[in-house]
């Protein structure tokens, strides 16, 4: 029961996905893409906003556009997609991955492959993950979710809409039910600084006149059957809340912007070593994770802020999987990236150096600094070094590492990130 | 007279300094020329990009994801908003494929952002003629 044998096996059809099933083509693997949805392109689909393809196209597209250039590359060459279809089981077995799948056409049948790429993207914080008081009353919804019922569904989940957190989806959320008809009473936000980019500020909040409250958050959901309220209480410098300050706003609908999770349940079972700080896997700079045979790319490797580099990673991803299902990967060398100062998370976590090549390091500082500098060094010698006028917590950096530069028998790279 | 701005144009999000007296405007703090352009309209009249959703005769995909092809004035997003909301797309449209030309007599054209035509093997005979 091995079903039809392919080369490189890629789960998730959103840009990660479909950059890496291109790549892998590309490189002269036969790939399959496997989406539980009915049309590839994942979130992509309901960001309807424009601000995509900046760095990649060198212009300001919506998502659907830009997932749409590789949706066309995907046709003329001929990669088989299969939509509509959910993977229900994984088992490594000795020199393939055996998969199991389930659509309506075909009901649950097997598939094969060398290789596997897991691009299956992230979801959302609920409420209960943000520790909300209060029952379960309709209209608390995530923002991602609402973004769904409106963009695609053509649902205005409510009227009067308190947002929690000022992530760029709440944002954009706020401007887009704004524009709809509904009114949004104000942002939310428990820390002293808003997380989504300034320019979101300006073009979704103060465009519309909608306040954004800073150390601020939603302690309690009132109402039974549908929200009727909520208790906004302000917080201290250590996020506590500050007594006596609770206010209650009446409102109908609650929207949640507070933060993304990688999505990996499918990865569990295969015992593939997971970093809690990125909650994606650990890999190398080939995005080869700790199981050989399995890359990780997108927003399922780490919570991405820039389409663009989800695409880059998926390319990486996916033209490693082909060398190594195509028999074309060297053994691997690995040397432990180790995150030192202000550091928040690194990705990749360690580096192959058998690989050659250049590898991309791609950081979150811990705190917002400014004047910041970070070095790359290596047995106490920097290899590389590079400034910022500033970091923030929010937005994702990237440093092209030259390989060679490694002197000989390296055992590990530190990455310093200072004030 | 001076005003504090934050460009837009793109992510970097450069913090604007923008003098004026009369006619005479400079703009200091921007990486790059789009952000003086951008200052100097914001004086005049904020334009946006206005992207939004319209209605489709296709069950299948009963919204289409659209965008004004170039920005219109800020101002008149709502009225904007108010014309789309009437709109009713009959034709399986594509990325580029023009659904309005002249969006609230601002002479932007309103384009589609999604194509219609995806899946649409899954499901024919379900089209409402239009
Ligand atoms: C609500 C929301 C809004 C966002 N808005 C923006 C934005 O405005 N700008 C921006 O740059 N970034 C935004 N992001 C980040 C965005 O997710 C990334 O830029 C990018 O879309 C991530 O691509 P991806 O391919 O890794 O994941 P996704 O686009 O999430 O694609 C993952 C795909 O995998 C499929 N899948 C998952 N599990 C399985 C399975 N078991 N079997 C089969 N298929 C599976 C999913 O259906 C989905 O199609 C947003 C994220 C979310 C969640
Ligand atoms: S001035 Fe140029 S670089 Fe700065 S935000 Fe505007 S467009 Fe971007």
């Amino acid at each position: 029961m091995s079903g039809a044998k392919w080369d490189v096996a890629v789960i998730g059809a959103g840009p990660a996905g479909l950059a890496a099933a291109i790549a892998a083509d590309k490189a002269g693997a036969r790939v399959c893409l496997v989406e539980r949805e009915s049309r590839p392109g994942g979130i992509l689909k309901q960001c309807i906003h424009d601000g995509f393809g900046l760095v990649r196209y060198s212009q300001k597209l919506s998502g659907p556009e830009y997932a749409w250039r590789d949706i066309q590359q995907i046709k003329e060459r001929g990669i088989k997609l299969f939509t509509d279809t959910f993977l229900l089981g994984l088992e490594r077995g000795k020199e393939r991955f055996a998969l199991t799948l389930q659509n309506s056409k075909q009901a649950v049948f097997p598939i094969a492959a060398k290789a596997l790429v897991a691009a299956t993207g992230c979801r959302e914080r609920t409420a209960r993950q943000v520790f909300i008081h209060g029952q379960r009353p309709a209209g608390v919804y995530t923002a991602g979710t609402v973004q769904r019922l409106i963009n695609i569904g053509g649902h205005l989940p409510g009227k009067n809409c308190v947002i929690l957190g000022s992530g760029d989806i709440g944002l954009i959320m706020a401007r887009r039910l704004t524009l709809e008809g509904a009114k949004v009473l104000g942002v939310y936000e428990i820390k002293p600084e808003p997380s989504g980019l300034t320019r979101n500020i300006v073009q979704c909040l103060e465009d519309y006149n909608i306040p954004l409250h800073l150390s601020t958050t939603v302690s309690k959901v009132h109402g039974s059957e549908r929200t009727e309220g909520v208790s906004i209480c302000r917080v201290d410098e250590k996020l506590r809340p500050l007594p006596g300050s609770e206010e209650y706003v009446p409102c109908d609908t609650l929207v949640l912007s507070v933060g993304l999770i990688p999505e990996n349940d499918m990865l569990l079972p295969l015992g593939t070593e997971i970093d809690p700080r990125t909650g994606g896997p650990v890999v190398d700079q080939l995005l080869a994770t700790t199981l050989a045979g399995l890359y990780s790319c997108g927003n399922a490797l780490h919570v991405n802020d820039l389409v663009d580099y989800v695409s880059e990673s998926g390319e990486i991803a996916g033209s490693a999987a082909a060398r190594s299902a195509l028999g074309k990967q060297n053994c691997p060398r690995h040397v432990p990236v180790i995150p030192r100062g202000d550091i928040h998370y690194v990705v990749p976590q360690k580096l192959d150096i058998a690989a050659g090549g250049q590898g991309i390091i791609y950081f979150r500082a811990a705190r917002t600094l400014a004047d910041a500098s970070v070095e790359i060094s290596a047995g106490g010698q920097a290899l590389q070094q590079k400034k910022y006028p500033a970091v923030r917590p929010p937005e994702m950096e990237r440093i092209v590492l030259d390989l060679a530069l490694l002197p000989p028998g390296t055992k590990e790279l530190s990455l310093n990130l200072r004030g | 007279m001076e005003k504090m701005l934050v460009c837009i144009q793109c992510p970097q999000g450069c913090k604007l300094v923008v003098s004026y007296s009369g006619e005479q405007v400079t703009v200091t703090g921007n990486k790059c020329p789009r952000g003086a352009g951008y200052a100097k309209q914001e004086l005049i009249n904020p334009c946006r990009t206005l992207t939004t959703t319209v209605k489709t005769a296709f069950v299948d995909f009963p919204l289409l994801p659209v965008r004004t092809l170039g920005e219109i004035p800020l101002k008149k997003v709502f009225g904007a908003m108010g014309e789309i909301s009437r709109l009713l797309v009959k034709k399986r449209l594509r990325p580029g494929d023009l659904v309005l030309e002249n969006l609230s007599g601002t002479h932007v054209p309103l384009i589609a952002t999604d194509d219609m035509t995806m899946g649409e093997q899954n499901v024919k005979g379900s089209e409402i003629c239009g």
